[in-house]
């Protein structure tokens, strides 16, 4: 990746926000923004995300260093589990003798 | 008044109902003012509260200029928070001075004129290009976060109040400011040909910040103690976070004469001028209107 600024016409790169709303809770996405750097991109992160008192803790990540599934492949992927009770243990009837199960 | 959104009501069904009748409520935005809400300012007390509170309103008014102009919809988001933050403490100071004298916040922010305020030129210097403002942001920043630690310590409640509040927020201030500065002056040749440039320009009006005169020295005097934080005594702290910043960013101080200033006596440059007639037109065309 080159210098963000470097070339006149180059947006900054992209990154994801994930903001904790409380503690005990998870991380939780809730957008994207730009920023030329870490350093930027939590602080506009707070900017736009966390200026209703929605946070106490926000995480960024460089888009690109996120890896998805394939939308268009999605039946293929997520299909498999569906007519297939055999995966799930309760469907096994218990073994006589056996405690603590 | 009371705050109401029309358009919520079930029985006025209009699409124009959203946006024809919201009111805001200013018993309840009078609670956020700080201070006590009783407390009324000396009229020297008032005198101070709106020198502090017209830096802020001006810087404030400026800085709205960025939203739909900053170079990426973040960096409108967050000069417009900053200008909140600071249009926040002006509330607070104008309303303050103006219990010496039975005005409104918004009667000293819309029914005066240029020789009635009372900001230092630093805040009315223009925009400019992105470098401009951040450098004047880098000043005001400096200047507030040095002012409002030590407020914290006056002897007047409602200053110390507002102080304890703004403090914290004028301390994200400095570090957005100084991000940039780092990022300007150590980014492109372009970028630092111009933050280069941008500190040699608002460079003169340093010095008017930390000028103390007759009403600084009758607060100080105050039998209830020290009420002002003396400008004389803002000079070291800001100038040494001045001077570190700027080394960070491998670059000298300028060598250029200060600028007559004059503000505190409500003598100003022709920039407040224009920007108090975009600030003001509407409240004085239509006086009495809400919105």
């Amino acid at each position: 990746m080159s210098t963000p600024g470097a070339e006149p016409d180059e947006p900054w790169p992209l990154w994801e926000v994930f903001v904790r709303a409380n503690r005990g809770l998870s991380h939780v996405h809730v957008g994207s923004l730009h920023a030329p750097d870490t350093e930027m991109a939590i602080r506009n992160a707070r900017d736009v995300y966390t200026r209703r008192n929605e946070g106490v803790s926000i995480w960024v990540v460089p888009a690109e260093a996120i890896t998805t599934s394939d939308p268009d492949a999605r039946d293929a992927f997520f299909e498999s589990p569906a007519g297939k009770n055999y995966r799930h243990a309760r469907y096994y009837d218990k073994a006589e003798g056996v405690r603590h199960l | 008044m009371t705050k109401s959104y029309a358009g919520r009501d079930a029985s006025t069904g209009s699409i124009d109902d959203l946006h024809g009748d919201v009111a805001v409520d200013e018993v309840e935005l009078a609670e956020e003012l700080l201070g006590a809400a009783d407390a009324t300012a000396s009229d020297d007390v008032a005198a101070y509260a709106l020198r502090l509170g017209d830096d802020a309103l001006i810087l404030a008014q400026q800085l709205g200029w960025w939203i739909s102009r900053a170079p990426e919809l973040e960096e409108d988001v967050a000069l417009g928070n900053i200008a909140l933050d600071l249009l926040g403490h002006a509330r607070s100071l104008l309303h303050y001075a103006g219990t010496a004298s039975g005005r409104t916040e918004d009667g000293l922010a819309y029914w005066r004129d240029e020789p009635e305020f009372r900001s230092a030129w630093l805040f009315e210097q223009p925009n400019g290009d992105f470098a401009h403002t951040i450098a004047r942001q880098l000043f005001a920043a400096l200047y507030f976060e040095a002012l409002y630690s030590r407020l914290r310590d006056s002897a007047d409640e409602t200053l110390t109040a507002i102080a304890a509040k703004a403090v914290k927020e004028v301390a994200y201030h400095v570090d957005h400011a100084e991000q940039w500065m780092l990022r300007l002056a150590l980014g492109t040749d372009e970028s630092r040909r111009r933050i280069t440039v941008a500190i040699a320009d608002l460079w003169p009006y340093l010095d008017e910040l930390f000028r103390d005169d007759e009403l600084i020295e009758r607060l100080d005097a105050a039998p209830e103690g020290a009420i002002a934080a003396r400008p004389s005594a803002l000079r070291e702290p800001v100038m040494d976070a001045v001077a570190g910043i700027l080394s960070a960013c491998e670059l000298d101080a300028p060598t250029v004469p200060f600028a007559a200033g004059g503000g505190r006596e409500g003598r100003h440059s022709s920039y407040l001028g224009y920007l108090l007639a975009e600030m003001q037109v509407l409240a004085r065309k239509h006086p009495g209107a809400s919105w």
